[in-house]
């Protein structure tokens, strides 16, 4: 069988080729560290794969009200009832002044860092979609999300060239970052309304993210702190990559 | 390298479902809505563990709410990336097996051609690698959230993500129903006689 006109070794190598121009594409792209463990390595290939092959800005499908699923509320429920007592109490607070104390911290790589109240971010334009979140677990549950898209608010505040990553911190200790391409992607969304109301408790009142492409746990409920970075903040202790988990988890 | 990432895939793949042993379809499921099947395969199985259910919208009927308060088994940490990571050494070996297949006539001479083989090892071999593998391979990628973003035809052509990983779940079993047949048979004409067939070359 000498007539092949592809050779095993010749497929083997175009192969090894089209995997490792896929991982050089990503050379210049800060990566989350790995910790030494082969499953990060892994889910930064796919980040980086992801990012290479994918187009930049695709839209997530909307659906319509009429698709609207029950939805299950996991991790956090309710911060008013955490273990830790700074966290409850500040919970407690918040809702005995309906949020009116509540603020989000913006600081960082921006022009105007500063405290947001939920009434400012109201009176920015708001998005409203239907979408489908993801859950890591196996599961999917379609809701409809009110808020201010994140690119709003960031041009609110003046973005800095030098920004390339949007890390936010969490009542319930949650601490996570994206790459600017989610951050100014049209959905990703800071909602305070779920199905024409406000954001319940259970789902992360008053404000929580919406990162469409990802997988559920990205998206984190219950914001407190929004910093803007030059470079990937991945959370360490706090972050999902050294407890185990995808810092990207588009898949 | 293949046989390495089918055996990894197979074992995070039953890891993942046990995590959430529902399968549904259409592009919603989860805990508060009903299932198509439920598999008996961890504690996670109608654990129940649940705060009592709050309306998402007004009328009967409506959607609900309800959070968990039962601590679930999930070991999708590890699970979901080595899954991915066997994905990917498949992608590679699968991308030369195809290229050398249809470059080298593998597929012709085989699947569709020739006496070597009879027409029901033909016709099973090629639904196979013809159907069984693309589907599993399609219904994998419709669940990734950035691919169903790029490709919205995904969720179309197998009815949305739930549907999709209920047929993830049947290819997978089918494939393995599949291989446990072969490897029965290879192990009952001649096991040796087999493996040589395989690595160095047969005789014919």
């Amino acid at each position: 069988m000498t007539s092949r006109l592809v050779t095993r070794r010749e497929a083997l190598a175009a192969g090894v080729a089209v995997a490792g121009s896929v991982m050089l594409g990503g050379c210049g792209r800060p990566l989350p560290p790995t910790y030494g463990s082969v499953l990060r390595l892994a889910d930064n290939f796919t980040y980086v794969a992801h990012r290479t092959l994918l187009p930049g800005q695709a839209l997530v499908r909307e659906y319509s009200r009429a698709d609207l699923s029950s939805f299950p509320a996991v991790g956090t429920i309710d911060p008013a009832a955490s273990k830790r007592p700074e966290v409850a109490e500040s919970y407690r607070r918040w809702q005995a002044g309906a949020f009116g104390e509540w603020r989000l911290a913006i600081s960082g790589a921006v022009a105007r860092p500063g405290a947001w109240s939920l009434q400012e971010l109201k009176a920015l334009p708001s998005r409203t979609q239907i979408t489908k979140h993801v859950c890591e677990e196996g599961w999917t549950a379609i809701g409809e999300w009110t808020g201010v898209p994140l690119s709003r608010v960031l041009d609110a505040v003046g973005l800095q060239p030098s920004a390339r990553f949007v890390t936010f911190k969490s009542l319930d200790r949650r601490y996570d970052s994206i790459d600017l391409l989610d951050a100014l992607h049209p959905q990703t969304v800071l909602a305070y309304g779920m199905n024409g109301r406000d954001l319940p408790v259970a789902h992360g009142a008053p404000l929580r993210l919406r990162v469409e492409r990802q997988i559920g746990y990205k998206s984190m409920k219950y914001l407190t702190e929004m910093i803007v970075t030059e470079h990937l903040d991945d959370g360490g202790d706090r972050g999902y990559a050294k407890n185990g988990w995808a810092w990207y988890n588009g898949i | 390298m293949a046989a390495v990432s089918v055996a990894a895939l197979v074992f995070t793949g039953v890891e993942i479902l046990m995590v959430h042993p529902r399968l549904y379809w259409g592009e919603a499921g989860n805990d508060l809505t009903p299932p198509l099947l439920e598999l008996p395969i961890s504690r996670n199985y109608r654990h129940g563990g649940w705060t009592a259910s709050t309306p998402l919208l007004d009328g009967p009927g409506a959607p609900v709410s309800a959070g968990r308060t039962f601590h679930i088994f999930n070991e999708n940490g590890w699970g979901r990336s080595l899954h991915f990571l066997s994905a990917w050494g498949l992608v590679g070996t699968g991308l030369v097996y195809v290229l050398i297949g249809v470059a080298g006539g593998h597929f012709h001479r085989h699947f569709i051609g020739g006496a070597k083989y009879g027409t029901l090892q033909r016709a099973s071999y090629a639904i196979v690698v013809f159907v069984v593998a693309p589907v599993l391979v399609l219904t994998g990628l419709t669940m990734s959230p950035a691919v169903a973003a790029a490709a919205p035809m995904l969720l179309d052509l197998f009815g949305g993500h739930q549907s999709a990983r209920t047929l993830h779940f049947f290819a997978f079993a089918a494939l393995t129903l599949f291989t446990t047949a072969h490897l029965v048979m290879v192990i009952r004409s001649g096991f040796a006689r087999q493996i040589r067939a395989m690595t160095v070359g047969d005789r014919s």
